[in-house]
This record gives structure tokens, sequence and C-alpha cells, in this order.
């Protein structure tokens, strides 16, 4: 028999060893401290070797720098480190259930990714001759014809690069329209629950916002949008409205609302913000939609949150067609063809004008047609039936201890609770947020929408498992019921376990540090360039 | 005059013709800590219910809305620099505006102090 005779000791301490000791480094194992790229780099190396340069005779005139630059060297590991450092600290859809109301923050399948990268699309540069892309021009015509097919609409502009990007391109299109009809009306309605951005948006364009209050059930009321229709005859340009709205509930009166709208000689823009809900189940064209941004980064499963950038097409009616901004896709004898300029306009078509230098966001056109394409039909309109399912799984979940303001009826694709189920605790949505931080979930959207106290809005997206929710349900019921209890050491200061505690909001507001300033005492002296 | 108050959480106090206008502790308390407030310029005309000035906290921006009709006269530029005023001393240090009233008579559409504060426990 051999003896270990090392002393290596193989069992754990039998003393418990619980105190939290400070560390040398700051770090706490896997859990590193992780200095700026200015604190750790140095002022006087150089990350890459590079040969000294053979003389020459600089063209830059008086351009030339006159001392170097104020920029960090790392060597590759140390970069490599950093980044790889700060990305493990990120919260991310990847990393697990990200509850974050009216944001849809699905999984994005790999497969999108590997497309994405296809050299024939990932390397294309948009000034390339056309005949050169032909492959890419066809995948963004055929994503424009699910687009436009699957909202029942006539046209799509593709370049906008995000949703309020969107927005603004559908209610320039509306302008163009009314000014091409000899109009210049100045009223926008856009109800209380909307998204920031709808007000936002109108008012870029001038438009003053007169706004709608929501009904008892959290929905827009028709009679009120006929009574604000009323006190502003002749003077309404549109409505914006999200449907199904921001209390993840469906709009029901929306063909009477868009009748309304219509009569009155105003255009009717949907927020598209939720369009994950009716996927394959509504066509926004038969519910009287004039124009509608798509989020492709959130319904059709583009990266965002960081991981972006966005991609907003908005779908037009056959009223607003004509007006969709350059550049855009027309099928001509040849195949398909840009339209870039005014002079290739050819009879009816009146572009307001353009809204990006090129034709938008290829790799997020190439990862929407590809979960598009490996979902089928079928498997989007399943995909907007499991996100309803999920959304009301959370909700019969927690409607006996959390408080619904509008009652126990379905939801769409994300729950509103407000706080009244904390009233008395002493614990705020804020603190409850911050709890779910310490319980490794990334909180959901809080005190949005306006119309309820204290909101939480809770969207669990199609891609969560069941097993997934349960475990959700569960840890938001034990929150809720340890603030009943009257545990709020748990809430007040939360999250205790996050790299970082509560952060000061007010003082980040009051007097934020936007820039970071070279501590006096390392100061490096800028040396003049030789 | 006693103070006078609006369903939309702003007071009101009276020296002559010119009315002095802040938000009411009540509104100070929902808003949370402000940051930001933006003031009207001096010389601007105002309707009764156009927006007046912008508080924003940590939570929402909110509007301040014209009680009357009128001209500013004076913005209280302390709370630009020091928007934490708002909540140390909302109906003291930390009023908005002053306006110079085109139509007294406004006032009478406003609350008192008691129906004000019988307002706010409906809410």
């Amino acid at each position: 028999m051999s003896m270990n005779t090392q002393g290596r000791p193989s069992a754990p301490s039998e003393t418990a060893i619980t105190s939290e000791r400070a560390t040398f480094t700051g770090n706490k194992a896997l859990a590193m401290e992780e200095p700026l790229l200015f604190e750790i780099g140095r002022m006087d190396v150089c990350g890459v070797d590079l040969d000294e340069a053979e003389d020459f005779a600089p063209a830059l005139g008086g351009h030339a720098r006159k001392a170097v630059p104020d920029l960090p060297a790392l060597t590759e590991p140390e970069a490599m480190r950093h980044y790889v450092r700060l990305s493990s600290k990120n919260y991310a859809i990847d990393a697990g259930l990200y509850p974050l109301g009216s944001c849809t923050m699905k999984h994005n399948p790999r497969l999108n990714e590997k497309m994405a990268r296809l050299p024939g699309f990932g390397d294309v540069h948009p000034l390339q001759p056309l005949s050169t892309v032909t492959g890419a021009v066809d995948l963004i015509a055929e994503l424009a014809h699910w687009l436009v097919t699957m909202t029942g609409m006539s046209a799509v502009a593709m370049s906008p690069k995000a949703g309020a990007h969107g927005e603004l391109c559908g209610m320039m299109a509306i302008k163009a329209a009314h000014q091409a009809a000899g109009r210049d009306p100045k009223i926008v309605l856009v109800p209380e629950s909307a998204h920031g951005t709808n007000p936002a948006t109108a008012a870029l364009l001038g438009y003053k916002v007169v706004s709608i209050e929501a009904r008892e059930d959290g929905t827009v009321d028709p009679a009120a949008v006929k009574a604000r229709i009323a006190e502003h005859a002749g003077d309404i340009a549109g409505i914006m409205l999200t449907n199904p709205n921001t209390c993840g509930l469906f709009e029901r009166d929306i063909i009477a609302i868009a009748e309304a709208i219509h009569a009155a000689d105003g255009y009717f823009y949907c927020d598209g913000a939720n369009f994950n809900a009716i996927v394959g189940k509504a066509r926004p064209g038969d519910l009287g939609v004039d124009a509608m941004h798509i989020n492709l980064h959130k319904t059709f499963s583009t990266p965002h949150g960081g991981g972006g950038p966005g991609a907003g097409p908005v779908v037009l009616s056959e009223r607003l067609a004509p007006f969709a901004p350059l550049p855009f896709l027309r099928k001509g004898e040849g195949g398909i063809e840009w339209v870039e300029t005014d002079a290739e306009l050819k009879d009816g078509e009146q572009p307001f004008g353009r809204m990006t230098a090129f034709h938008g966001q290829m790799g997020m056109y190439v990862r929407a047609l590809a979960y598009m394409k490996s979902h089928g039909a079928d498997g989007l309109k399943q995909a907007s039936e499991d996100a309803v399912l999920n959304a009301n799984y959370v909700r019969v979940g927690l409607q006996d201890l959390m408080s619904l303001p509008f009652g126990q009826r379905w939801c769409m694709h994300e729950v509103l609770f407000d706080d009244s189920f904390l009233k008395d605790t002493g614990v705020t949505t804020l603190d409850f947020a911050k709890a779910m931080i310490d319980e490794g979930y990334h909180p959901m959207t809080m005190y949005f929408p306006l119309v309820v106290h204290g909101a939480m809005l809770i969207e669990p997206t199609e891609s969560e498992s069941r097993a997934s929710l349960d475990l959700f349900i569960a840890t938001m019921r034990d929150l809720v019921m340890s603030a009943q209890k009257g545990e709020t050491d748990r809430f007040k200061g939360a999250p205790f376990h996050a790299p970082r505690g509560r952060l000061d909001e007010t003082r980040a507001a009051r007097s934020p540090v936007l820039k970071w300033e070279r501590p006096a005492a390392t100061a490096v002296q800028p040396q003049a360039a030789e | 005059m006693s103070t006078r108050y609006t369903e939309d959480h702003e007071w009101i106090t009276v020296a002559g013709d010119v009315a002095t206008v802040g938000i009411t502790t009540y509104a100070q308390e929902q808003l949370g800590d402000v940051v930001f407030v933006e003031l009207p310029e001096v010389g601007r005309t105002v309707s009764k219910g156009d927006e007046a000035a912008v508080v924003e906290s940590v939570k929402a921006a909110s509007e301040v809305y014209a009680p009357l009709d009128g001209e500013v006269v004076e913005a209280n530029s302390v709370l630009a620099d020091e928007p934490g005023k708002v909540n140390e001393d909302p109906e003291g240090a930390a009023w908005f505006v002053k306006i110079r009233m085109s139509d007294a008579s406004q006032l009478d559409d406003l609350m008192d102090a008691a129906a004000y504060k019988a307002y706010i426990e409906t809410l």
C-alpha cells in the first residue's frame, strides 16, 4: 500500500471559514476588480512592435500632431483580459432570464450569427457595384417581402436603424403625405401609456402632442379619441398607438380608433415594439394601421441591449407607400434594383428624403431573415402564442400575491403589476427590483408605464422553458412574502451580492462625472512629437 | 390672500398683481429626488394650462403648468443649479416662477388649502 506522505490535506478544513476577509488584490476569486483601461495602461509603451519608419516626407503640413496622444497601451493579453473580465460582469439574455417588459429580450439563436458571418453577407460594402452584391440585395428584398406580408401592408422602408428612428421615418412619411395633399395639421394624439419616444418623435417634427387618458381597463376608449378629434377638428395629423399597449393589453377597439382617425383625415402610426405578441395572429394592415416600425432586434431575435445595433424597418400602407424614403428596392426588368436618387424616380414615387447614408443594418437583416426562415410562418405564429402563454403563466403564478391593476384578465406578451401589494411594507418597487438582482435576475421594467403606481412590467418571452418560469415565479413569491413579513433588510440597500451596491441615482443625475481625469500625481507630461 | 392650489399640484401666492408659483410638498414627495428644473424665459406670455416649466426627478420628467394667464416676470434661477431645493423647501425658497396676472379672477377657480388637502386624500 502506498501512502500519501506529502502532507497535502485532502479534506475541507474542519473550521468553517465565514469571514469576509478583504483580499490583497481586492479580487474575490473569479470576481475580479477591474480598473479602467486608462488606469492599467501605461502611457510610455506600445502594445505592438512596429519597425521604425524609414525616412519619409510627411504630407500633413500643419496638421501633424504636436504631442503624443494620451492613450493607454497594453499588451495583447492585458487588453484581452480587460474585456473578458468586464464581459463576465455583464448580465445578458445568454446569462439568464431577462424579463424587461416592452423590450422583448428573447434568445438570439446562434444560427443567425452563423448566417450573418457568411462572407457574401458579412464582408459586403454599401458602395460595392450592385452586380457584385446581388445575393445580399435579394436577401433584403426577401426580408422586405416577409415584413410586408406578415403585416398586411404595401411597402417597407428598410433603412431606419432602430425603433425611435423608425417612428421618425413613419411620422415623416405621414407629414409628407399631408403636405402633398396641401394640408398642414398640427396635432398628434398619443395615449398616456405610450412609449416616451412617441410624443418625443411627434414633438421633434413640430407637432403638438395631445394626450389621451386610459380608461379603467387600461386600454384606449375610442370615445376619448373622438372627443379629442372633435376638440381639434381639422387639425389632426394622426395618432401614435402601441398595440398590444404597454399595459400588456390588446387594444380591442383599435379598428374603431383607426376609423375615427381616418375620418378626420389623420393617419394611424402604430408603435411596433410589442409586435412579438401578434405575429401570425393579426396583421396591422387589417387593423387600419398606416405606418409601423418593426424592431428586428426585438421581434426577430437580432441582438440588442448592448449587443446591437438595432434595426427598425417601417411598413407603410398603400396611402403612405409613395412617400417611403430613399433608398428603396424596386422590381425592375433586370431584377431588383435600388432606387438611390431622385433622378431614378418613376410615376407616383415621392420620397420624403433619406433617413441614412446607406441601406440599413445588413447584419441584422441576415439574422432576422435567418430567424424567420428557420421558424417558418407556423413557427413565428407559435412563438407569439408561446410568448403570450408564458406571460400569462407568470401572471397566474403571481396574481394571488402581487397586484394586477386591471383585474385578473388575460394579458398579452407581458404582464403588468402595480405596487399595491407592497403597501405598508416599507418596500418600494425599486427595492424589490434591486433584491431581484441579488437573486440573479435582471429586474423587470419598473415605474413604466406611468399609468399605474410603482409599475412592474414583466415580459418573459417565449424563450423561457416552464422550469425557468417556475423558478422565476418561486423567487418572486419568496420575495413578496419576505417583504410582507417585514424582512425589509433584504430590500433596503439591495443589491448586496452584486459587484457594486445600490447606486446613488440622485447624485449621478445631479453631478454626473462624464470624463475620467488622470490623477494629478500620475500625470504624464506630453512629449513633443519628433 | 391665502395660498391657492391646482389639481396639478402647484401652489400660488399673490402679492399685488404678481402670482408666485411652485409645486407642492405632495408633488415633491411623489416625484422623488429632483435632479433638473427647466424654467421659462422672463417675458414669456403664458396662458392657463400652458407648459411653464419642466421638473425632472430620478423617476420621471413632469411638466409644470401655468395656473393662470399672464407674463413671466421672474424665474427662480437658483433651481437650475440646485434642483434639490425643490425637495428641501418646495413651498418656500424653491418657487418656480412669478407671473404678472392678466386676469386675477382666475384665482377664484383654484383650491384653498383645505380643499387641496381633501383633494390629495382622494388620490
